[in-house]
């Protein structure tokens, strides 16, 4: 559900970007997204065909790069990808980890005519 | 016509976190502790805040913006206890964000507040990519739900800076395990500080009033 609002945050966004290089349609909208941060791709698509429809980015192709999960070790430094049930890290054993990717949620660049 | 790539690198989120600075320095500006509050449905988000309305109301008072999907039942519960409360119906959304809150500071008497409980969405999935303006950001995991739930929602464990884990009364009918449950917590989140209460029994609240109390204290200077 969420995504109905991240979706209209991030064509206004698209818009206002556009609007600032006095461009006359979007074309492509950059997206990064982390697996963490909760946004299903194919769900902000439905909504952005829906919302974007009548403004400069009608039909634009929304590309999404998807940042998988990495969780860093706080005391030996080792980036891992956690298993279901273990987030310990596989060198050394602590358990003090960060998450090092997998929280993004940004736009990276908008291609416009 | 020719395609131009226009760098953004800006976060989707961003105009939120604006507003969300926007409200911090108005809550700032009074003095206003505010606490945001997250959990799934059914934590005790809201007996956690009618526990304390009725512990600190005789010292400090209270106000409090309910975020609800519908209904304004737990808006009906504060206002019984006699806090001034602002309904927000997201009308089916799963959280609240800043612009909600701004909404929800100029429908409140700000002038006469010393500290602001915002009950987010019961969901664990995104409330806590919305910052809202608040001080503190505390997460209700209660024991019925199991120890595992860090491992499913890790950035909610890891954004907050107080976990209260409730319904503890419950322990002797369930396999909860807090040793594992703060061992993945305490990992993720160094800082964080547990509560371990029941707020039906009373058992391990008066920790977390005298920490809540040191908090309004400090914040009022």
């Amino acid at each position: 559900m969420h995504e109905a609002s991240i979706t209209e945050s991030m064509l206004s966004l698209a818009l206002e970007k556009a609007r600032e290089a006095k461009a006359a349609k979007v074309t492509g909208i950059n997206l990064v997204v982390g697996e963490l941060a909760g946004v299903v791709p194919d769900c902000v698509q439905f909504y952005f065909d829906v919302i974007s429809k009548n403004t400069m980015a009608e039909g634009a192709r929304l590309n999404f790069e998807i940042k998988p999960t990495q969780i860093k070790c706080r005391k030996c430094g080792n980036v891992f990808t956690p298993a279901d049930h273990k987030w310990e890290c596989p060198k050394c054993g602590d358990s003090n980890v960060e998450i090092a990717s997998g929280r993004e949620c940004y736009m990276e660049s908008i291609e416009v005519e | 016509m020719s395609i131009k790539v226009i760098q953004v690198g800006e976060k989707i989120l961003g105009k939120n976190e604006d507003k969300a600075a926007e409200n911090k320095k108005r809550l700032d500006g009074r003095k206003i502790l505010t606490v945001n509050i997250m959990s799934s449905p059914g934590a005790g988000k809201t007996s956690l805040i009618l526990s304390t309305i009725k512990q600190l109301s005789k010292k400090y008072k209270i106000a409090v913006i309910e975020g609800d999907v519908a209904s304004s039942v737990d808006a009906e519960k504060v206002n019984a206890v006699g806090a001034p409360v602002v309904q927000i119906n997201t009308q089916g959304g799963c959280h609240l964000d800043a612009f909600m809150v701004e909404e929800g500071l100029d429908n409140l008497p700000l002038d006469k507040v010393d500290l602001l409980f915002i009950e987010n969405v019961g969901n664990l999935i995104c409330p806590n990519n919305y910052l809202l303006g608040e001080d503190i950001r505390l997460m209700i995991a209660s024991l019925p739900e199991g120890d595992d739930k860090p491992y499913k929602y890790p950035a909610m464990f890891a954004d907050s800076d107080v976990v209260i884990l409730n319904k503890t009364d419950l322990q002797p009918y369930l396999d909860f395990k807090e040793k594992a449950f703060r061992q993945v917590v305490d990992g993720l989140n160094p800082d964080v500080i547990i509560f371990p209460v029941s707020c039906k029994t009373g058992v391990g609240m008066q920790e977390w009033f005298t920490w809540l109390e040191g908090k309004i204290k400090e914040k009022k200077g």
